[in-house]
């Protein structure tokens, strides 16, 4: 008898041991993101949307530039985390089709701590503050749209002209543009 | 002159073994029946205690039989171990079969754990090798309680991170069994690490996140613009003329068409920027992101991995890993033969082990914004702007805004709508470095 009550403890600690496993922890990864979220400082200029609140690994960001050549429009960008997070960098792509030196026509965003310079110490402001600089100062010397690079390089003047028209849903040399003013 | 160097000593009589069939572990005896240059006398007694430990008590759980993971079983099986559980979820693949050589072409196709296991058993009598295939996220808490030893052989970082955070929760200050050292081993090309674990004592998987570099990336605008290795037309294709013009259909690294479309897109990039040397199965290389496996790379860390698990059984000499020393051995094989073995220090702001999970009871039918100011009063926690989260449920955000509105109905819910009893609760604070980790039960 005695064993047997000892077998049935056994089982009940398994039970119960098993029944909390079961549980969902939080994972390391989503940890991270929660706490680079409440550390993150918005600008008026950007903001956040999450489609799932609950999934916190996914959102867009937009950023509403108030100077420089970009000024006047909305940009949209998501973010894709992954579990891999912070050893990997969020995934960022520009939702809309748009005339940047740094952004080519299918939304890949050149920016070196999205790639390249990524480390696990920076979080996810450091990726909003790289962004919000890209429209400030778009930058000729790392091109992904070569044309526009070429443009920005060659005759600032006409660079600005296509940035504006660009964003009214214009055409810049037969290629045609989302249309991102806000008015 | 060799066999009369072996002291009468280290045949052991076992009960139910004959001597004759332990002469065949004379070289491991040789260890573990008499004291060693190193060996602590406090804690190593030569004899029959040490040999039962690894041949009997000892439980070890081998996660991943892959390159590393036969390496593994082999030596733990040659070291004497025979109670060995093995998990891999992978089946073996034709291009398995260089470095993993448990396989046979035969076995191309079939669960790489239980092939594994049967080989290893049928070459080593004695030894009892339990497969599962599966993931390691199958299996919970009881099951994992039941070894004494874990050692990794994985090239994920995601398992790995799951297996620590798992061994570290699993620790219970009242029992001694519920910690489980954590053997991790490691490589990459002619690179390759092996470390030892011990669940929140040392430095774990989380704290050495930033030793694991991240793949040398290529920027962006060098594919996009000036490409000049072979890799960066391929890397070309696969990241920027796929979604060009091919978005709505999901890369299949594994569909030979696929792989065909970026080879020809890669080689007429090639073409135009005079790129020699792109081919279809440098295509595949880099789209899988696949390292090359060196066989000799596997051998030698999985040799450490096994020696210290050897060393942690039988206690027959100092391991690598006891709080205080080195717990981490790097080695680089490509230029000569190099070690270099350190102490990694634990990290108190380790987000896994720097924290860990409280008991907190919770009445159910409490509001979280009662929930929330009870924290404020917490004298451990004076949390200011508490963000809490389960791993399904973005409980409450104080920032940003737009999380802010949508989680502030959650505010005036009884705790038992938003959680069940049981869960585990983050909460982080700007205030705080870390963020705190709770375990749930309603009062
Ligand atoms: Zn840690």
């Amino acid at each position: 008898m005695l064993k047997i009550w000892s077998m049935k403890q056994q089982q009940q600690k398994n039970e119960a041991a098993s029944g909390q496993a079961k549980k969902k922890k939080v994972t390391a990864a989503q940890l991270r993101v929660q706490k680079d979220l409440s550390e993150l400082s918005l600008p008026g200029t950007m903001k956040t949307t999450f489609p799932n609140p609950d999934d916190i690994l996914n959102f867009t960001l937009t950023i509403t530039p108030d100077e420089g050549l970009y000024k006047g429009g909305q940009f949209n960008f998501s973010f894709a985390i992954s579990q891999n997070f912070p050893h990997e960098p969020p995934k960022v792509k520009c939702k809309e089709k748009i005339y940047h030196p740094n952004i080519d026509l299918e939304g890949n965003v050149c920016l070196n701590i999205l790639r390249e310079d990524w480390k696990p110490v920076l979080n996810l402001n450091a990726v909003v503050v790289g962004l919000q600089f890209l429209f400030l100062e778009p930058n000729a010397s790392d091109p992904l749209n070569k044309d526009a690079a070429n443009d920005l390089m060659s005759d600032r003047d006409r660079f600005r002209r296509n940035v504006r028209s660009s964003m009214g849903g214009g055409q810049v040399k037969g290629e045609s543009f989302d249309r991102v003013l806000l008015k | 002159m060799a066999a009369t160097m072996q002291p009468e000593a280290v045949r052991p009589s076992m009960n139910g073994e004959s001597d004759f069939s332990r002469a065949k572990w004379a070289y491991l005896d040789s260890f573990l029946s008499r004291p060693g240059a190193y060996s602590d006398p406090e804690m190593f007694v030569p004899g029959e205690i040490p040999v039962k430990s690894i041949s009997e008590s000892a439980q070890i759980l081998v996660i991943g039989a892959g390159g590393l993971g036969c390496e593994i079983l082999k030596n733990l099986a040659l070291s004497g171990f025979r109670n060995i559980h093995v998990i891999d979820m992978d089946t073996i693949d034709v291009s398995n079969l260089n470095r993993q050589f448990l396989f046979r072409a035969k076995d191309v196709g079939k669960p790489k754990a239980s092939v594994a296991a049967e080989f290893v058993m049928k070459r080593v009598p004695g030894c009892n090798i339990t497969p599962f295939v599966g993931k390691i996220q199958d299996k919970d808490e009881a099951y994992y309680k039941q070894f004494n030893l874990v050692i990794c052989g994985l090239d994920s970082i995601e398992a790995r991170r799951w297996i620590n955070a798992t061994l570290i929760d699993m620790v219970d200050d009242e029992d001694p069994d519920s910690l489980k050292p954590l053997i991790d081993g490691g490589t990459e090309g002619f690179k390759g690490q092996s470390r030892v674990i011990l669940p929140t004592m040392t430095s774990c998987i989380e704290c050495q996140l930033d030793m694991h570099a991240p793949r040398a990336a290529v920027p962006l605008c060098t594919l996009a613009t000036i490409p000049r290795q072979p890799q960066h037309c391929i890397e070309w294709a696969h990241i920027i003329k796929w979604e060009e013009e091919r978005k709505d259909i999901q890369l299949d690294t594994d569909e030979p068409e696929h792989i065909t479309w970026l080879y020809q897109k890669a080689l007429s990039r090639a073409e135009e920027f005079g790129i020699q040397g792109v081919t279809y199965s440098m295509t595949q290389g880099v789209v899988k992101n696949i390292i090359p496996a060196i066989a000799s790379t596997n051998a030698i860390i999985a040799a450490s991995c096994c020696n210290e698990a050897f060393k942690l059984i039988s206690s027959s000499a100092p391991s690598l890993g006891m709080p205080g020393t080195n717990n981490y051995m790097q080695y680089t094989g490509d230029a000569g033969v190099y070690t270099f073995t350190f102490e990694h220090q634990k990290k108190d702001d380790c987000p896994v082990c720097g924290n860990l999970p409280k008991d907190l009871t919770v009445d159910p039918e409490q509001t979280l914004e009662e929930l929330i100011e009870s924290f404020a009063a917490r004298p451990e926690s004076q949390l200011k702007k508490p963000t809490l989260k389960t791993e399904g449920k973005s409980l409450y955000f104080p920032y940003p805004p737009s999380l802010e509105e949508q989680t502030r109905p959650n505010l005036k819910r009884k705790m038992k709508d938003l959680l069940s009893n049981g869960e585990q609760l983050a909460v982080s604070d700007p205030a705080y470095p870390i963020s705190f980790r709770y375990n749930v039960s309603f009062s």
